[in-house]
């Protein structure tokens, strides 16, 4: 255990939040009664700049909305869309949920975490691609389905993959 | 009122309670977690279930959670129920799942509401076999250690930190079963009541961190009844000992003080009792540094003999010891002779203080009436800094409004979450002044950054503005008019509205100024309350002592007037320049000093008598609320240190006394110096029933101060003795200093050293003292209250500051308390030490542009006292034309000195 | 490949369709693009937010949704009418909001999208008048983070909306001022609980909030607030112009409860998707529209709506699909979307699934849900790999018991016990197979 004191005031990593996305939160903000509101926009966009959200902007953001650190922590670890590692320029959601199962979520996940050499949770050596599990993508009518960044896709089959794929370089 | 039905029985109960507050109320044993008797129902840990039966003939009935259903006329409820019992001990049994079995190393044990409540429940077998998931733990800082993988989720942390305390680096983070407590990275918690987390947490996440470095168990721990040294504000403390060391500070219940919480000075900062170079033997220190310890009888034999050769004798209080040991230094020197040991312009603000109280026309709220107003105003005071537990409590009556919301809409009060939810931003108004930022800021109304006389001007203003017959306040600006005007609007429509001010800017006007408001309220209507913030804890008790200001006592040994002088518990280098008191001392002839710590004072001393601190002695202090509290010893210092001489500073005086009258030491009572004190100062005829003689007795018994289960007794002092002495007789108290004697809760009482009850060995056993949960203690609450205002409310003040100025080239001092190293005691103690930020010089953005000079930079601070050197802060808040410097640096800075600044060169280069 | 883009669709074409009829599905097109404002205002869009507003007072609308009985299509089969009749309202209340939940994450459904994608103004419509009918003086879209399209489609309505006058200031000449914006969320199913919901809109952590206070009494940020599903308030612009009779017909001798549903199959059936029907159309008639089971299989059990439903038998197909029929059975009709489950396929696997999707999905506020959903979690992949132990299915059932409404905070951990329960109830034989050494016995 470290017996020398940290500094009381939250230090940002040195993280400096991009102008035109704090003019973003800010302008968010005003969407809502209270900046608490604001939270769950501001750390999306974040993270659509850097495709994670760095723990410099935890306290960033905290800042801009003028609420307490550890509440933006709190929100930004419950949701499972916002990233607090850092991610690939690819997300790869895979439908884990009751009808992709009985369809072909699991041979079809096999088949991908072979291929990338991943699992839940990992990126790629080359930094290409993360693969996470997905709550029922509401396209069970196209089980099995997973969507890769703002894309989704159904009925795919573990020999489309390399095809799919190739589209996200 | 309401009648319920409790496993076919009927009880009386109050249909504003959950029925788990009327449950446990009512003494029945029903296990909880997430329910907290200050911080309400939220529902999360499904501990309290109980069946309810819709009406007689529902025999089915259906399960809910106690504390989220109201105790409504007619309920019909069974905690025995089987289906009840056996969810409970499943909710018990998921909350183990993950819970590691290690209470043999857990510092919680022993005192864990996670054991009593697995016990309660009877679940006692592990069914789960699956693996455990694990957390890593953080650093929070010197208060508080962290061992995540304890944690049952309860949520009471956050919600005590964050709704409760206003912190805001603690959070709930994750989802799910992978759910942390903690804050967003590692480092100090900042909130300055972090500390109740040890106690608000059900088992050993939150644990005593100082404790652990020298531990025991609650069991092995000896307690006293005891009262908090570190400020005026008087909260009750159960300080624990083992081997002849105070281990750790619990909160002791007080109804109508401080009920379940404690600031983190109380907490942490006992350690001054500890130091190992604490004296605790008489010293003789002849010239140049040589010192000679002496048994007792040489020490009274040369005290004694000093004294009657004296010519005359002065006697210097201290508003840090108790008022016996202050009144027997009156006796011993008389009462011409005798100084409180307070300087004189803090004396001079006691005792407006005092007047004030008498007769401004407002009593002085209790802390949880302070809870009870709707509107407040703070003169001249950061509360956080200077008496922090009210701080807290005025917290509690700005978001107060929460609840009055919630009640126009049918929520009731215990279902906090819904109450936040209703409420969102809604708060009473609070209004500082303040010459910088407060940590109360974020929740008031309006806050302003003002000079000293400034501050009293708004407040002589807002007395006008309430009270045309209040003298107006010449050269207002239109800002400060109708904020004025604004204020005076919120406290005259408030219910019931409270004043704060106080001596921590030493400023006379200030006092005037909030007096003037009080009585502006009070002749309206007698409505509200006054509190006025003394330094010390037992500021308000020695000022009615009618002693002189310490400049008197100074002057009349420098002057040659007297000769000798006996300083009780007061190092006086704190409280004036060290040269003044160093001359002073040097032309006394004799300089008798009695403390418990080495302080400059005692070097300087020709005989040093070892004084008990609070934790070895009784005595009784008056707090701010002018509440005189009786604290007792926790252990005998000589049991475990046989060498030691340390006798409460009223013995060794007694002793002087007879010394100097060449009397054997006459076998005196505490209660009789109790009494005595009541006696010769009629203000404080109340101390006598403040707490039980030591006649007290409970089914015949002495109380115990040990818990039935304090264990290796015979063994402790093997190192010196193998065979065991009988445990130190106590005649002064009703205590023994042993296991044997009352410990129950049953029987009401007023002085509990610790709360234990069969099954609740956690602080949650309180419950069981009090008349309902979170009411009283059934044995009263502790002490007697003094100072109530007389019937009639005096005239107005008119003595009005004219505005401040900044001079030029010259800055007036703040000396800004603070929480963590401003005050003498708790400084001593490493963990506040380790927590005290590093002391700074404020100054204004502008003055600081003037002597161009950046944050960081070294600034040379003058008067024609001092000369101090100091890094600069540059405070957006601070008017300019005032200094701020910290509390506890230099007693040669006082609040309104004139000071100049310069920059130490050659530092602006090292910056970027 | 036979990957494809995902893209909403309804089964029944054009053609078959009318207004009478199929009164949230007659606006689509046939390509599947978005309804633009144009194409709904031809089909006489917002007629009715200019027919009631200012012409017939909240309370009058409120009686009229009573009447026609719209019973919540999130899940929970509540009242419409009711619920917005106990919306607090009044000179010293504030005006508060309506919250459209579109959070669609429930296991097996796929209907809002549909409507979200493809048909939004009907849902801003909807939204008008709720907002209308309950005081409300902002509404909020709180629509699933991955619902890329569909956020598009919203996007462009409520500008198209807003400059048309149907949001905003004084609608249609009514005096009437609403406005709408769109949340989006950033995961957990739990943010479809709607008062989860409502703490996720504030930007905290959604858990869920205790009731009482209903959301009507005190949700965001303290004000009124009703929350309903985009089904839901889909319903409102058609019961409101053709009255509460003609909505009570729609489902005729089939239901007691009105309307049209937008019902759906998934899993191992020949023709998976929606249509739109009368309420308390049979499961029966539902499985013969999707064709059958795929490859001949045949069925083994299904669940009427969602994972949070409990699982019925092949003997239930002739129930009508309706919130009452469905709950005595036994089960919950939920969103009304049909999964079926093939004789070949593991009902052990298939509940641990689901248990393991409810278990992370967990807000973690409440103790039985947080810790002893993933404790079942276990003891079925226990029982799936064959090292279940004597007891195992008995603290099932004890857990899922434990998991009841009322015992937990909200009615997520009573979703997933349904399944968990039902299926052990049906199938105890095959979760018995999962004891160690049943396997040997057995075979
Ligand atoms: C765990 C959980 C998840 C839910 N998810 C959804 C959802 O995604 N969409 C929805 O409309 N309702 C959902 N609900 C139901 C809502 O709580 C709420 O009842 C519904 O939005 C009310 O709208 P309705 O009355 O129009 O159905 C969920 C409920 C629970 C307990
Ligand atoms: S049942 Fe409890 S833990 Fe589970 S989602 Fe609801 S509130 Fe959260
Ligand atoms: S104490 Fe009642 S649910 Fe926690």
């Amino acid at each position: 255990m470290r017996e020398n004191l940290e500094p009381l005031a939250s230090d940002g990593d040195g993280f400096v939040l991009d102008p035109q996305d704090r003019r973003a939160i800010e302008q968010e903000r005003r969407h809502y009664e209270q900046p608490q509101a604001a939270c769950i926009e501001a750390l999306k966009i974040v993270q659509r700049r850097h495709g994670w959200v760095p723990d410099g902007a935890i306290v960033a953001i905290a800042e801009t909305l003028g609420i307490g650190p550890a509440s933006v922590e709190g929100v930004a670890t419950f949701y499972s869309l916002i990233f607090r590692q850092p991610v690939g320029r690819h997300v790869i959601l895979i439908c884990d949920s009751s009808v992709c199962f009985l369809t072909g979520f699991e041979p079809l996940h096999a088949a991908l975490a072979g291929q990338l050499g991943i699992d839940f949770g990992q990126t790629t050596d080359d930094g290409r691609f993360t693969l996470l599990p997905a709550c029922c993508l509401g396209a069970c009518d196209g089980a099995p389905a997973l969507m890769i960044d703002d894309d989704t896709y159904a009925t795919v089959a573990a020999e489309d993959l390399a095809t799919l794929l190739e589209a996200y370089p | 009122m309401a009648t319920i039905q409790v496993d076919g029985r009927r009880y009386a109960v109050d249909d504003r309670d959950n029925l788990l507050q009327a449950c446990l109320t009512l003494g029945f044993d029903l296990p909880y977690f997430c329910w907290h008797p200050a911080m309400g129902s939220v529902g999360a840990c499904r501990q309290c279930a109980v069946k309810q039966y819709r009406d007689a003939d529902d025999t089915q009935g259906a399960l809910v959670m106690a504390c989220m259903t109201p105790a409504a006329d007619g309920t019909r409820i069974s905690i025995a129920d089987d289906q009840a019992r056996e969810f409970r001990a499943n909710v018990i049994e998921w909350l183990m799942v993950h819970h590691p079995h290690d209470c043999p190393v857990c510092e919680e044990g022993g005192h864990c509401h996670l054991q009593d409540m697995t016990v309660m429940t009877g679940h006692h077998r592990r069914r789960y076999r699956f693996r455990k998931r694990t957390h890593r733990n953080q650093y929070l800082g010197p208060f508080i250690a962290h061992e995540m993988n304890r944690c049952i989720t309860c949520y009471r942390c956050v919600r005590f930190y964050r709704d409760y305390a206003g912190g805001t680096d603690l959070g709930a983070f994750g989802a799910g079963d992978n759910i942390y407590f903690g804050r967003h990275r590692e480092g100090v918690l900042e909130n300055a009541f972090a500390g109740n987390l040890t106690e608000v947490c059900p088992t050993g996440v939150f644990t005593d961190r100082p404790h652990s470095e020298r531990y025991a168990r609650k069991w092995d721990l000896q307690f006293a009844p005891s009262v908090c040294h570190q400020c005026a504000v008087g909260c009750n403390t159960s300080p624990g000992e083992r081997y002849g060391e105070i281990r750790r500070i619990e909160n002791r219940y007080h109804g109508e003080v401080n009920r379940f919480f404690l600031c983190d000075r109380g907490r942490f900062g006992h350690g001054y009792v500890n130091r190992d170079d604490r004296p605790r033997r008489p010293e003789w220190h002849a010239a140049a540094g040589e010192t000679r310890v002496l048994d007792v009888d040489e020490a009274l034999e040369r005290g004694g003999e000093a004294l009657r050769r004296a010519r005359r004798v002065i006697g210097i209080g201290s508003p840090r010891a108790s008022l016996e040991s202050n009144h027997q230094l009156c006796e011993l020197v008389g009462q011409d002779n005798f100084s409180t040991g307070i300087a004189e312009r803090e004396q001079v603000c006691l005792a407006r203080m005092r007047r004030l109280n008498l007769d401004a026309g407002l009593p002085t709220p209790t802390l949880r009436e302070v809870e009870a107003h709707d509107a407040v105003l703070v003169l001249g005071e950061d509360l956080i800094a200077s008496a922090a537990r009210l701080g807290l409590a005025v917290r509690q009556a700005v978001l107060g409004r929460r609840e009055v919301l919630a009640e126009a809409r049918d929520i009731p009060a215990w279902n906090a979450e819904a109450v936040m939810t209703l409420a969102q931003d809604a708060r009473h108004p609070l209004f500082i002044a303040y010459p910088t930022t407060t940590e109360l800021d974020a929740i008031a109304e309006r806050c302003l950054h003002l000079a000293p006389d400034d501050i009293a001007r708004l407040g002589f203003a807002v007395a006008h503005a309430i009270d045309a017959t209040a003298p107006a306040v010449g050269g207002l600006d239109e800002r400060t008019r109708a904020t004025a005007e604004r204020i005076a609007e919120a406290l005259r429509s408030a219910r019931r509205p409270l004043v704060i001010a106080g001596g921590s800017l030493e400023s006379p006007a200030i006092l005037e100024a909030a007096g003037n408001v009080a009585r502006a309220l009070a002749t309206r209507e007698r409505r509200g309350g006054l509190t006025l913030v003394r330094r010390e804890a037992n500021s308000t008790g020695v000022e009615l002592l009618d002693g002189r200001p310490l400049e008197w006592a100074l002057d009349a040994l420098g002057q040659g007037d007297a000769d000798a002088v006996v300083v009780l518990e007061n190092d006086l280098h704190r409280r004036l320049p060290g040269e003044r008191v160093d001359r002073a001392l040097a032309a006394a002839e004799t300089v008798i000093a009695l403390d418990h710590q080495r302080t400059a004072t005692w070097e300087r001393a020709h005989l040093g008598l070892p004084a008990a601190s609070f934790a070895e002695a009784d005595g009784t202090l008056v707090s701010l609320e002018g509440r005189a509290q009786r604290f007792y010893p926790v252990y005998e210092p000589r049991y475990h240190r046989p060498e030691s001489r340390i006798h409460p500073g009223w013995r060794w005086l007694l002793a002087l006394h007879a010394g100097l009258q060449r009397r054997t030491l006459p076998d005196v009572a505490f209660d009789d110096l109790t009494r005595d004190c009541a006696r010769r100062h009629p203000v404080l005829a109340g101390i006598v029933a403040a707490a039980p003689g030591a006649d007290e007795r409970v089914c015949g018994l002495k109380l115990a101060r040990q818990p039935h289960r304090y264990s290796g007794r015979t063994a402790m002092r093997a190192d010196l003795d193998v065979s065991e002495p009988s445990p130190p007789r106590d005649p002064d108290t009703p205590f023994t200093f042993s296991m044997e004697g009352y410990a129950g809760f049953d029987r009401p009482r007023r002085e509990v050293p610790f709360a234990w009850a069969p099954g609740w060995n956690s602080p949650q056993a309180w419950n069981k003292f009090t008349d309902e949960v979170g009411g009283h203690l059934r044995g009263g609450d502790p002490g007697a209250r003094l100072l109530e205002p007389a019937a009639g409310v005096a005239g107005h003040v008119d003595a009005i500051p004219p505005p401040f100025e900044a001079g030029v080239g010259e800055w007036r001092v703040v000396v800004l308390p603070r929480l963590f190293g401003g005050e003498e005691t708790s400084s001593r103690a490493a963990p506040i030490m380790a927590r005290a930020p590093a002391p700074t010089l404020r100054l204004a953005p502008a003055d600081a542009r003037r002597l161009a000079a950046e944050a960081g930079d070294t600034l040379v601070i003058e008067t024609s006292l001092v000369h101090l050197t100091l890094p600069l802060l540059v405070d957006a808040a601070l008017p300019s034309g005032l200094v701020g410097i910290p509390a506890g640096l230099a007693a040669a800075l006082s609040s309104g000195a004139p000071a100049r600044l310069s920059v130490v060169p050659g530092d602006g280069e090292a910056q970027p | 490949m036979t990957a494809t883009r995902y893209r909403s669709r309804l089964h029944q074409a054009g053609g078959e369709r009318r207004l009478e009829t199929h009164p949230l599905t007659w606006w689509l097109r046939d390509d599947g693009e978005r309804v633009d404002l144009d194409d709904y205002v031809a089909k006489d869009g917002y007629g009715v937010v200019r027919q009631v507003l200012g012409h017939q007072t909240p309370d009058a609308v409120i009686e009229t949704l009573k009447a026609a009985n719209i019973r919540g299509r999130g899940g929970g089969g509540f009242s419409a009418g009711v619920k917005w009749s106990l919306t607090l309202k009044g000179e010293e209340v504030p005006r508060g909001y309506l919250v459209c939940n579109a959070d669609e994450m429930e296991p097996g459904t796929f209907k809002d999208r549909l409507l979200l994608e493809q048909l939004p103004h009907l849902l801003l419509e909807g939204m008008i008048l709720g907002g209308y009918a309950n005081a409300a003086y902002y509404g909020y879209i709180f629509l699933r983070g991955e619902y890329v399209a569909a956020a598009q489609a919203l996007e462009r309505a409520i500008e198209e909306a807003r400059a048309a006058g149907w949001l905003g200031r004084d609608i249609a000449g009514s005096g009437f001022d609403f406005d709408i914006a769109l949340h989006t969320g950033a995961g957990r199913y739990i943010c479809g609980e709607e008062t989860a919901l409502i703490n996720s809109l504030e930007g905290q952590r959604a858990n869920p909030r205790a009731k009482p206070p209903f959301p009507g009494q005190s949700g965001a940020w303290g004000k009124p607030t009703v929350v309903n599903n985009v089904e839901t308030l889909c319903n409102v612009p058609a019961a409101l112009r053709f009255g509460a009779d003609w909505y009570q017909g729609l489902s005729g001798e089939r239901s007691d409860d009105g309307g049209t549903k937008l019902y759906g199959v998934s899993g191992q059936v020949r023709r998976t998707g929606l249509w739109e029907l009368p309420m308390g159309t049979p499961a029966g008639e539902l499985l013969d529209r999707a064709g059958g089971l795929r490859d001949d299989r045949t069925l083994k059990a299904w669940l009427p709506g969602g994972g949070s439903t409990g699982f019925l038998l092949p003997e239930h197909l002739d129930l009508a699909l309706d919130f009452d029929t469905i709950g005595k059975a036994g089960s919950r009709l939920g969103t009304g979307l049909l999964t079926l489950v093939a004789d070949d396929q593991s009902l052990v696997a298939l509940v641990r699934n689901l248990e393991e999707f409810f278990a992370r999905e967990s807000c973690g506020w409440c103790t039985p849900c947080r810790d002893g959903l993933p404790w079942a979690v276990e003891l079925l992949r226990a029982l799936e790999r064959g090292e279940g132990q004597p007891g195992d299915i008995e603290r099932l059932e004890a857990l899922a018991a434990d998991q009841g409404p009322g015992k937990t905070f909200c009615a997520h951990a009573p979703g997933a016990a349904m399944p968990l329960a039902s299926a052990i109830h049906f199938f105890r034989d095959e979760f018995a197979r999962g004891i160690a050494g049943a396997r040997e016995e057995g075979g």
